[in-house]
């Protein structure tokens, strides 16, 4: 292995390579292996400063961000706009000066607005990672999506992917749409009308992108259905009627997945909306992976802090990166007297590989 | 006081004059254009314009000069040096200022700060409404007697069609036009980018161009049945250039302008989320750019107008949802214009002396001005259409640094401003590739 990741921040999916993808997809495998270690840590990045800087209201993609930066070590500061100077009107990019003057390692942001990421990395010397920017992208999701899938089908050339709901304010769609058609994956989108625009086909990066109005289109003769959440408030802006009537047309139900392939994958994001935009019996069955999502979105952001946070040697990765964490930790003295867990750590990953 | 503008070619559409001839300027106003063989008069001050195109003064129809009340981003004086740099004799100021120019005192007070500046003529647009808020109507027949040469609720469209036809029919009556930003809120929905594909890949909120066509079919329609001049701003849309060219058709007074932002740029300059490709109407796609060129090039565009609206740079620092929409405009238009339409083969130099000055000063009826007959007020643009230069923001005479342009090499600019015979800008001689004559 020995791809590069030709990238200072994680912005978006749009832009990277297949290669590059594939890359961050096969780091992440490797790192799956150190949460499954009776001691979760490797020492990759100590000594790092990781800032997850949060917007807006996060438990799962900040708890896997914090988590993924704490088991490679590093250190992980959490600032939630709640708690900011936000509040007392002070702008993002103050926020940002600021913060850039402790000098972190990488900054990860979760913002309501479209862009905010962007606007970050220019004024900042850290590496910036997108954990979603308004209805734009949300890259670590689409590639723990896609390591979900790749781990299930091996590959994603060829599937066919449905992608249901709310696709206009979704930034998991937008980045889920760059992702499978650079891997070669078809992806029929669908929702109502107002939520679903037929334009979307133009976003394809291949050409496998289509925007079916009935959700039984789109279902039909899948290899992955992907259920996006509905939020509470479409139905108050004249984008919906009611959640009910959603959850009748639209929800993913035991008898429209019958449709799909018999050896179908379900996913969903979460926080699932149970009743509405998919049923229990779904979400709890068989062919959910959903929690394996959860699993995998720890692995991914390991992967993406660590190819970007990991200094210039991790940019270009020709080992394995939890293997050559002990590399790390024999070659500096004052790291193993300091981090017992560090040492443990690259024992075990050294016994686990053997 | 007499100043002879020597050796240039002179292009003045009002009279059909295209040829090389001087230009006496006497008492602040034009005295004779003169043959090239003709005896030049005594004692003159002489502007050597040899190698360069004398037109009548360029006027601005869509300018914001911020003061009274948000200095900080523009006061009068600053948007009138920009103003003169940028080639302009005459500038238009919007009436979104706070408070809101929509009664005789801010009229006054606007009218008077101008004076005491005197660098270009500013010409203050009332509000349509009072506040602008859209409910009932501001006191037009007063702010033309204090000096208002139009009315418009720009930036806060007008948004009940009876409100606006009762507009009409009172501004009809003072011989006002009325000047809309066609936007239908409804359908604009809170975006801050144009709808398409753009607004879709970036996730960013779209304003459909139906928001502007809806509103430029209704205020076409109105035009037709209360007989007023109206007169739609910055119009963007391929929609939009079609409602006014079937309006002309149908004889309705209905005029336009569209800016230099939206025939130069499309919506995909917003891909890297910069705010100052943020405006409104906002940049459009490839198709809408292709239907203004059209449009300018077969006359159903009356005017260029700049839609300069300064921001400080602390606003357009932040997010692109919370940045506010505009940008300056006043110093690359003339330069953009040149390049994108006369260079490119779109039109001819003078259709480009109308759309900045023939058409404007017709269009608010500024007397005396955009015409280099005898009589008329002494105000002159000067250009150079192959000079190349750079465009430093960090130098705009602007008070606010929100454009697009910052760093483009352009080929083409007004080096010379001369307002009532007196030169109040001249381009340094410095300039890379300057052609001007000492």
């Amino acid at each position: 292995m020995k791809a590069v990741l030709n990238q200072k921040h994680l912005l978006g999916i749009r832009g990277l390579s297949a290669e590059e993808i594939t890359h961050i997809l096969d780091t992440a495998e490797t790192f799956r292996e150190v949460s499954e270690r009776e001691i979760k840590k490797v020492p990759t990045l100590r000594g790092r400063t990781v800032i997850n800087l949060f917007f807006e209201p996060s438990t799962r993609t900040r708890t896997s961000f914090e988590i993924a930066g704490k088991r490679l070590s590093a250190d992980v500061i959490n600032i939630n706009s709640s708690s900011s100077s936000v509040t007392k009107g002070e702008t993002l990019l103050d926020t940002a000066r600021n913060l850039e003057a402790m000098s972190p390692d990488l900054i990860v942001i979760r913002h309501p607005s479209a862009g905010a990421p962007h606007q970050l990395a220019r004024v900042c010397r850290a590496g910036v990672v997108n954990a979603g920017d308004g209805a734009h992208e949300h890259p670590t999701q689409a590639l723990l999506d896609a390591l979900t899938i790749r781990q299930q089908k091996g590959s994603l050339r060829g599937l066919r992917v449905a992608i249901l709901g709310d696709i206009l304010h979704s930034r998991v769609a937008r980045s889920n749409a760059h992702l499978l058609t650079t891997l070669g994956a078809s992806v029929s989108l669908a929702g109502p009308g107002t939520l679903a625009p037929p334009e979307f086909a133009s976003l394809a990066v291949g050409g496998g992108l289509r925007v079916e109005s009935r959700i039984e289109d789109a279902i039909e003769g899948a290899d992955v259905v992907m259920v996006l959440r509905i939020q509470r408030e479409r139905q108050d802006s004249a984008f919906l009627p009611s959640l009910r009537e959603y959850a009748v047309h639209y929800g993913l139900t035991l008898k429209r997945l019958r449709l799909a392939k018999p050896d179908a994958i379900v996913m969903h994001p979460g926080p699932m909306n149970r009743g509405i935009e998919i049923s229990s019996d779904v979400a709890d069955g068989a062919r959910s992976l959903i929690l394996d999502q959860v699993a995998n979105g720890l692995a991914v952001r390991m992967a993406v802090l660590y190819l970007l946070g990991g200094g210039a040697g991790a940019l270009n990765v020709s080992t394995n990166p939890a293997t050559q964490a002990k590399v790390e930790t024999e070659s500096s003295p004052e790291a193993s007297t300091e981090s017992l867990s560090a040492a443990v750590a690259a024992a075990h990953a050294d016994s686990s590989k053997s | 006081m007499r100043l002879l503008i020597a050796n240039g070619y002179v292009i003045d559409p009002s009279q059909g004059i295209n040829a090389g001839k001087d230009l006496l300027i006497e008492d602040g106003r034009v005295a004779a254009v003169l043959g090239r063989g003709e005896s030049r008069p005594e004692g003159a001050e002489v502007f050597d314009a040899t190698g360069l195109v004398v037109a009548p003064g360029f006027i601005d129809l869509h300018t914001h000069l911020r003061e009274p009340g948000q200095e900080y981003k523009e006061t009068i004086a600053s948007g009138a040096a920009a103003a003169v740099a940028g080639g302009f004799t005459s500038v238009c100021a919007m009436p979104n200022t706070d408070p809101v120019n929509d009664n005789p005192a801010v009229t006054s007070f606007i009218v008077e700060q101008s004076q005491t500046v005197g660098l270009a003529n500013i010409f203050p647009v009332g509000a349509i409404t009072k506040g602008s808020k859209g409910e009932g109507l501001a006191e037009m027949g007063e702010m033309k007697r204090a000096g208002i040469v139009a009315v418009t609720d720009d930036g806060r469209p007008v948004p009940s069609p009876g409100l606006m036809r009762r507009a009409m029919e009172y501004a009809r009556g003072f011989d006002l036009a009325v000047m809309d930003h066609c936007d239908d809120r409804t359908l604009a929905a809170g975006g801050v980018m144009h709808e398409g594909e753009w607004s879709l890949r970036l996730g960013l909120r779209g304003r459909p161009a139906l928001a502007e066509e809806s509103d430029a079919m209704r205020d076409c329609a109105l035009a037709e049945l209360t007989g007023a001049r109206v007169h739609l701003a910055h119009v963007s849309t391929r929609g939009a250039i079609e409602a006014v060219r079937r309006a002309k058709e149908r004889g309705a007074q209905v005029t336009c302008e569209v800016t230099p932002h939206h025939f130069t740029l499309t919506d995909a300059a917003c891909e890297g989320f910069d705010t100052n490709t943020k405006m409104n109407p906002p940049l459009r796609s490839r198709e809408h750019v292709e239907a203004i060129l059209e449009a300018v090039a077969d006359g159903t565009v009356d005017a260029v107008a700049t839609d300069h609206a300064p921001h400080h740079a602390d606003e357009k620092a932040l997010e692109f949802d919370h940045a506010p929409f505009g940008i300056t405009g006043l110093e690359t238009a003339v330069a953009l214009a040149l390049e994108r339409l006369v260079h490119r083969g779109h039109i001819g130099l003078e259709r480009l002396v109308e759309l900045f000055s023939t058409n404007p000063a017709r269009i608010f009826r500024l007397a005396d001005r955009g015409t280099l007959r005898p009589g008329a007020w002494g105000d002159v643009t000067v250009l150079d259409p192959d000079l190349s230069w750079t465009f430093d923001a960090s130098r705009s005479k602007s008070r606010s640094r929100n454009t697009p342009f910052d760093g483009w090499t352009l080929q083409g600019a007004a080096v010379a401003t001369i307002v009532a015979g007196r030169v109040v800008y001249r381009r340094e001689r410095s300039a890379v590739g300057g052609r001007q004559s000492a």
